[in-house]
C-alpha cells in the first residue's frame, strides 16, 4: 500500500525540513540583537504604525489641523517673545522662519520620544498575549510621527515662499538630518520605554525632560550664542546637531559646524546602540513585569 | 524523531510573587536598595530572596505532528504559563523547547483590537498581530466577515459594537489563523451558546485537518471533543500524560471533596451509620452530569417506629433555592419500621444537573412529629459539565437544573 504512494511518503519525509525550527531557552544576559527577527515582522510594524496614525486624531474636532497648529502656535509665541521682545539674533533670516525650521525636527523628536517612551506600557495587553519582537512597538510609534512632520513641512514650504527664501543644494542633505532626528528619538525612546515597563516614573519624567531639553537645544536661539569653549559640552545634546543641520539644509545661511555635528552624531549612535542592547536585555522579562 | 512538533525538556519557570503583588517598583526603591546593597554585603547578608514560586517545575513532554493535546489542571497549575512559554511571550527559567513549525497562539480573542478603529480595520490589525500576512488576511477577509456575521457594521468603529458582536469578530479573525501548531488558551468560553457551537466546530475542523493543537480549557466537553490525548498539570509538574479520557477522569478523581464521615446523627429512634453520595463505577469527588447520582443512607432503627419515619434530603443551589425535597416513603408506604439495619438509596437520573455546585441537606424526621436532622448540615456536591444535555455540543443552559427531557417531533 505504502509503496504505491511514493509521492506521499516522500513529501512526508521532507516535511520536517520545510518547517521552521524554533528553540526556546532561558534568557542569557546580553543577548544578540536579532534584528532579522524585526525584519520578519515588518508587516506588523507597518500595521502598528498605521494604527498609531489612524487613531492619532480620532474624535478630535480639528483633526490633523493639530499637526499644523502645534508648531505654528509655538512659532508665534517664540517670534513674539524671543524674536520681538528679546530681539535674539537669527542668522540674518526672518525670526519666524528661523525658529520654525528648528521646531520642525524638534516637534518630531519630542513627539516620537514621548510616544515611544509610553508605547510598551500602552500596548501591555499585546505584550502579555502575543509574541513578536518588542522592538516593533517603540519603532512604530517613532515612525508614526513622520505624518505630523510631513504636514508641518508643508507649512514651512509656504512660509519660505512667503518670505521669498530660495532653496540651496544643502536641502539634499535634509533626509540625513531627518534620519538623525529619528534615530535620536528612537535611542532615547528605547531606554525610556524599557525603563517604563519597570518604573512607571518615566511617564512623569518625559514631559519635564522634553521641556528642559527644548531650551538646551538651539530652537529659540542660535547656537552661535554659545561660547566656543563650551560648544563641545553643548553638542553632547544630540538635538543640537540635528537642529542646526536642519537650519543649514533648509535656510542655507548659517554655517554648519562639523565639529558640533560630529559630537552630536557620535552621542546619538552610542545612545542608540546602547539602547538596542539594553532593550534586548530587558525584553525577555517584559511580559512578566509589565 | 522527525515527526515531533514540540519537544519540551526540563522546562521550569520561576516567578517572583513579590513582582506580582507590587507590580512595579519605583526608582527610589531601587536606588535605595542599590545604595544599601554593599552594606548588606559587608554584613554578610545575602539579598533576601523574595517569595518565589515555580509555575513550571521540570516539565518534559513531546507532541507529534497532527496531535491534539488537551492540557488540564486546576487554576494555578501552570497551564497558562506553559502556553506563554510555548508562545514565546515569556522566557523559561530553565530547560529548553524545540518547536518545528509555525506557531499561532490564541491566548485571548481580540488582542490588539482598537475601539476607535472600524471592524474592517481591526480585522487587518488583529490579523497582523496574530501573525497573518496582509495577503493572507485579504484572502480570508470575506470568510472572516461571514463567520462573524457583522457585514452591516464592517465600517463602524468597534467601540459601538455590542459585546456579542465584538467577541464574534474577534474570534472570527482568530479562527482563521492557519499555523502548523496552534496554541489555544480557554478562548472558547465566549459569545452566546450558538456562537460557541460554531467556534467548537471550527476548532474541531482544525484538529481534524491534522494540525497540531495544544488546548487549555476548563470545559471538559470541549477538551474531550477536540483532543485524543492530554496531559494533567498539577503544581507546575506533569502528573500524567496519556489518553484524554484517562486524564479527565484522573483529574476529576484528584479533586478534593468534602468529608462525609463527619455527618453523624442519632436520636432515640434512629442512628445514622453512613451517608454516601456517589456515582456508580466512578470513584470521583467531582460528579459528571451524564451519570446518575446516588445518595445512600445506611442507618439503624433502634426501636420500632409505628408511623411517619422518613429519610430524605433537600437539593439546594448555592443561592439557597430549594430545587426539590424528596423522602424515601414518597412512593412506598413503610408505615411501621422495625428495628434493624437498613440502606436507603435515592438515584437521581443522569442529565439532570447543571455543571455547577449544589448542596444536599439531609432531612430525617417523623412526619407530623419532629425533625431529627438539623438545618445546618449541608453537603456540597460539584458537577462537571462533561457532555451537555445536547449530545452534539456542550452548551450552557440557564436555570438551576438541566434535565434531558423527551421530545417527540412529528
Amino acid at each position: 500500500m505504502l509503496n504505491s504512494q511514493p509521492d506521499m511518503e516522500e513529501s512526508e519525509a521532507t516535511l520536517p525540513g520545510q518547517l521552521i525550527h524554533t528553540v526556546i531557552e532561558p534568557p542569557r544576559g546580553w543577548a544578540p540583537l536579532e534584528l532579522g527577527e524585526v525584519w520578519k515582522f515588518r508587516e506588523l510594524l507597518l500595521f502598528l504604525t498605521w494604527r498609531d496614525i489612524m487613531i492619532r486624531y480620532k474624535q478630535t474636532a480639528l483633526g490633523a489641523a493639530w499637526a499644523i497648529l502645534q508648531p505654528v502656535l509655538t512659532m508665534l509665541v517664540f517670534s513674539i517673545i524671543f524674536g520681538g521682545l528679546a530681539k535674539l539674533p537669527s542668522n540674518g533670516v526672518p525670526y519666524p522662519i528661523f525658529t520654525f525650521a528648528a521646531l520642525l525636527p524638534w516637534q518630531l523628536f519630542a513627539f516620537a520620544l514621548t510616544n515611544s517612551s509610553n508605547s510598551l506600557v500602552d500596548d501591555q495587553k499585546l505584550i502579555s498575549k502575543v509574541y513578536f519582537p518588542r522592538l516593533v512597538i517603540p519603532l512604530s510609534s517613532v515612525i508614526a510621527g513622520l505624518v505630523d512632520f510631513a504636514i508641518a513641512f508643508l507649512v514651512l514650504v509656504a512660509l519660505m515662499a512667503w518670505y521669498g527664501i530660495h532653496l540651496t543644494p544643502a536641502i539634499l542633505l535634509l533626509p540625513v538630518f531627518l534620519l538623525l532626528a529619528l534615530t535620536s528619538a528612537m535611542a532615547v525612546g528605547l531606554w525610556f520605554s524599557a525603563l517604563n515597563v519597570q518604573y512607571r516614573d518615566i511617564r512623569y519624567v518625559v514631559p519635564f525632560l522634553t521641556q528642559f531639553w527644548m531650551y538646551a537645544t538651539p530652537i529659540a536661539y542660535s547656537s552661535e550664542l554659545i561660547p566656543q569653549k563650551w560648544l563641545w559640552l553643548y553638542s553632547l545634546n544630540p538635538m543640537t546637531g540635528v537642529v542646526e543641520g536642519f537650519r543649514w539644509a533648509i535656510l542655507g545661511k548659517s554655517n554648519l559646524d562639523l565639529f558640533s555635528l560630529g559630537i552630536s552624531s557620535v552621542v546619538v549612535v552610542a545612545l542608540f546602540i546602547g539602547g538596542l542592547y539594553y532593550f534586548k536585555r530587558m525584553e525577555a522579562g517584559f511580559a512578566d513585569v509589565i | 524523531m522527525s515527526d515531533i512538533a514540540v519537544r519540551v525538556e526540563h522546562l521550569s519557570k520561576l516567578y517572583r510573587l513579590g513582582e506580582q503583588r507590587a507590580r512595579y517598583s519605583t526608582f527610589r526603591e531601587t536606588l535605595a536598595g542599590a545604595a544599601s546593597a554593599p552594606l548588606r554585603w559587608l554584613k554578610g547578608e545575602r539579598r533576601a530572596e523574595p517569595n518565589t514560586i515555580w509555575a513550571l517545575d521540570d516539565v518534559s513532554f513531546e507532541v507529534k505532528h497532527g496531535e491534539a493535546v488537551g492540557i488540564i489542571g486546576r487554576n494555578g497549575a501552570g497551564k497558562s504559563t506553559l502556553l506563554k512559554v510555548l508562545s514565546r511571550i515569556t522566557k523559561p527559567t530553565r530547560g529548553r523547547v524545540d518547536i518545528y513549525g509555525r506557531v499561532g497562539s490564541l491566548l485571548e480573542v481580540g488582542t490588539g483590537f482598537h475601539p476607535e478603529l472600524t471592524g474592517r480595520e481591526n480585522i487587518y490589525l488583529n490579523g497582523a498581530i496574530l501573525g497573518m500576512s496582509r495577503r493572507e488576511i485579504q484572502r480570508k477577509f470575506d470568510e472572516i466577515v461571514d463567520f462573524a456575521e457583522i457585514e452591516k457594521f464592517l465600517d463602524t468603529p468597534v467601540k459601538f459594537y455590542s459585546s456579542g458582536m465584538y467577541v464574534r469578530l474577534a474570534f472570527a479573525v482568530a479562527a482563521h489563523l492557519e499555523p502548523e501548531i496552534l496554541v489555544v488558551d480557554e478562548v472558547l468560553a465566549v459569545g452566546d451558546a450558538e456562537f460557541q457551537k460554531k467556534c467548537l466546530g471550527k476548532m474541531g475542523d482544525v484538529a481534524q485537518e491534522g494540525r497540531t493543537v495544544l488546548f487549555v480549557s476548563h470545559n471538559m466537553a470541549a477538551v474531550r471533543n477536540l483532543c485524543l490525548n492530554g496531559l494533567l498539570l498539577s503544581d507546575g509538574a506533569i502528573q500524567i500524560r496519556g489518553k484524554i479520557s484517562e486524564i479527565i477522569s484522573h483529574y476529576l478523581n484528584s479533586s478534593h471533596g468534602q468529608d462525609l464521615n463527619k455527618f453523624f446523627l442519632e436520636s432515640e429512634e434512629i442512628r445514622l451509620v453512613s451517608l454516601k453520595i456517589f456515582q456508580e463505577n466512578y470513584n470521583n469527588q467531582i460528579f459528571m452530569t451524564d451519570h446518575p447520582l446516588n445518595i445512600e443512607y445506611e442507618y439503624e432503627i433502634k426501636k420500632k417506629v409505628i408511623n411517619g419515619l422518613r429519610i430524605g434530603f433537600d437539593l439546594i443551589t448555592p443561592e439557597s433555592v430549594i430545587v426539590f425535597r424528596t423522602f424515601d416513603d414518597d412512593l412506598i408506604n413503610h408505615s411501621v419500621r422495625k428495628q434493624g439495619l437498613y440502606k436507603s438509596i435515592c438515584t437521581i437520573p443522569p442529565n439532570f444537573f447543571l455543571g455547577s455546585d449544589y448542596y444536599i441537606l439531609p432531612r430525617i424526621g417523623i412526619h407530623n412529629n419532629k425533625w431529627i436532622s438539623d438545618n445546618d448540615t449541608r453537603i456540597k456536591i460539584t458537577f462537571d459539565h462533561i457532555l451537555g444535555v445536547n449530545q452534539n455540543y456542550a452548551d450552557h443552559r440557564p436555570g438551576i437544573i438541566m434535565p434531558a427531557l423527551k421530545w417527540n417531533t412529528h
